[in-house]
């Protein structure tokens, strides 16, 4: 029990880390009504440039800029795929998280780079969980970190940009006969979610003090995940946009405390994929399932 | 207002499927006229408002909206002359946003879209006095989610949308073809009171033709990709649906005369 107790901490952490990816994913799989699957790759890419830009004598902050960048012209990427060469959603990310696997390596030179703690001015570490400043205290850092990022998303889907951008995920052909440019706000979506997504890689990669390329390895089941958790457990309480990305952060941070009482059950760690991937599956079933056996609950609308 | 210069369009062309939805068809809207379009399924009525609308290309032919040549301009950019009324209530007003923010997104229809708020305080009472006169109690119910609203309701937001910011041209298709009959002539007398008001030019679909007959200043009547019929002013006004069935089965060669699809009284 005390063994759980004491990786409670490092679980909120990751989650929380996670959680900036996880609203990255909202943004496309909710707003823009598109399953991008870019997020897997750009994930270690915001990780790799971090990490690399950090190894190079940059601070910090330039390295997560850097990061944030690099994750925004993997968006472009695949934005250009979807829109101008006319590619589903689907494979336009699959092909984009393919090339991205060698941008990856040879951004890095090998699949995995270490950073020290001791020897970097980090802003996150799984060693500033406990016995630290306040001020210097990972939970605490990337809490404020999601709080500006939330409003700052919140303040933007409410401007006529952001609204377009809603419009398109919405109901694109009513948004292209109100003037909408419907491929440009795609590419816009696109590129703020996998910018969101590399920044959490660059936190990650901080956090546990190594880019490994295949650190994304099925972050979008992650990320799906906390969406799905966040509305399940907050969906009927949290009703404003900028609860509701407060929503996915809990759920991000629910999935990583339910991981870490898996592990301490015992159960085999080689699993865990699986599982995810399973409960993941089971969640996106579910409206499907509720109109196919329960329709007859189902109130009838629409019609005058 | 419009003028469209032999227009033609395939669709599937070179397989089993192509289809010659418009051949050659030229057509010329006066300033402030309303016409109305009737013709049975496949007479090209729909594939004709989206050639002018740019829902894609036409094969052939030139499109030009108040002197301005569209021909070659993407479908969100020609937006900025156009209003469009669907036939599906779920096509025009996005479901998950308010009602409000419906008509903030129409009311720049044909501005840029920057960083400024997307809705300012001052534009609710303008929402609110445009909602009141559709008589239908939504002016208190700006923020409602437009999905809540029933299909008559949205088809009546969607017509204020589409003429929110005057348009050069208003495109209605079918508009009220999925509603219940009470409810299509209240979304009809909408339609007219707000055409009349602004004086817009106004094509209108339709399957009723004693709708086709009533309103509006001219009526064009399509078949095959072609406009077989074409009546303004007085002699429209004496129009009677019998004449239009026998004008139909002259023009088809009296093999559609008792479509039932293709018009109903």
């Amino acid at each position: 029990m005390i063994s759980l107790w004491n990786a409670l901490p490092g679980a909120v952490a990751q989650g929380l880390i996670w959680g900036i990816m996880a609203i990255g994913v909202y943004i496309t799989y909710r707003v823009l009504d598109i399953a991008d699957l870019t997020v897997d790759g750009s994930l270690c890419t915001g990780g790799a440039v971090c990490i690399m830009l950090m190894l190079s004598g940059q601070s910090v902050w330039t390295a997560l800029a850097g990061a944030l960048l690099a994750g925004m012209v993997s968006g472009f990427a695949t934005g250009l795929l979807h829109t101008f060469m006319g590619i589903p959603a689907i494979l336009s990310g699959i092909l984009t998280q393919l090339g991205l696997y060698s941008v990856n390596l040879k951004i890095m030179g090998k699949a995995n780079q270490a950073i020290n703690v001791d020897k970097f001015d980090l802003l996150v570490s799984l060693r500033f969980i406990k016995n630290v400043p306040f001020y210097k205290n990972t939970i605490l850092l990337v809490a404020v970190i999601i709080v500006v990022m939330i409003g700052f998303l919140y303040w933007f889907f409410g401007t006529e940009l952001g609204c377009s951008l809603r419009a398109t995920g919405c109901n694109d052909k009513m948004a292209r006969a109100q003037g909408i440019n419907t491929d440009l706000s795609r590419v816009l979506g696109l590129m703020i979610s996998n910018g969101l997504v590399a920044l959490s890689g660059a936190l990650l990669a901080q956090y546990q003090g190594f880019a490994d390329v295949n650190m994304g390895r099925g972050a979008i089941v992650i990320g799906l995940a906390a969406v799905i958790i966040g509305e399940a457990v907050f969906g009927r309480v949290f009703h404003n946009f900028a609860f509701r990305l407060f929503g996915v952060a809990f759920g991000s941070i629910i999935y990583y405390l339910v991981l870490q009482f898996v592990i301490w059950k015992g159960v085999d760690t080689d699993l865990l994929k699986l599982l995810s991937a399973v409960v993941v599956a089971i969640f996106l079933a579910i409206p499907t399932w509720k109109s196919r056996y329960f329709s007859k609950w189902r109130r009838k609308g629409g019609r005058s | 207002m419009l003028e469209v210069r032999s227009i033609s369009k395939t669709f599937n062309p070179g397989t089993v499927n192509e289809k010659r939805a418009l051949k050659g068809l030229s057509l010329t809207l006066a300033d402030g006229d309303f016409v109305t379009v009737i013709g049975g399924n496949g007479a090209g009525k729909s594939t004709l408002l989206n050639a002018i609308a740019g829902t894609w290309q036409v094969d052939e032919g030139q499109i030009m909206i108040d002197g301005k040549d569209v021909t070659k301009l993407s479908e969100h950019k020609r937006a900025a002359f156009l209003g469009r009324v669907f036939q599906d209530p779920m096509n025009g007003t996005a479901a998950t946003m308010g009602i409000e923010e419906n008509l903030a997104l129409a009311l720049r229809r044909g501005h840029r879209r920057t960083l400024k708020p997307g809705i300012v305080n001052s534009e609710r009472k303008l929402y609110r006095d445009l909602l009141a006169k559709l008589n239908l109690g939504l002016e208190n119910r700006l923020t409602s989610k437009v999905g809540l609203l029933s299909g008559g309701q949205r088809q009546a937001l969607t017509l204020l949308m589409a003429t929110l910011e005057k348009p050069k041209l208003l495109l209605l298709d079918e508009h009220t073809a999925a509603l219940d009959p009470k409810t299509a002539a209240k979304v009809l007398e909408t339609t007219e009171s707000i055409v009349n008001k602004d004086h817009l030019t106004t094509l209108m679909i339709t399957h009723n033709m004693r709708d086709a007959i009533q309103i509006g200043n001219r009526l064009i009547m399509m078949n095959d990709g072609q406009i077989i019929y074409d009546v303004s002013g007085e002699e429209k006004k004496k129009l009677t649906v019998e004449d239009l069935l026998r004008k139909f089965a002259e023009a088809s060669g009296g093999k559609f005369a008792n479509d039932r699809m293709m018009l109903t009284k």
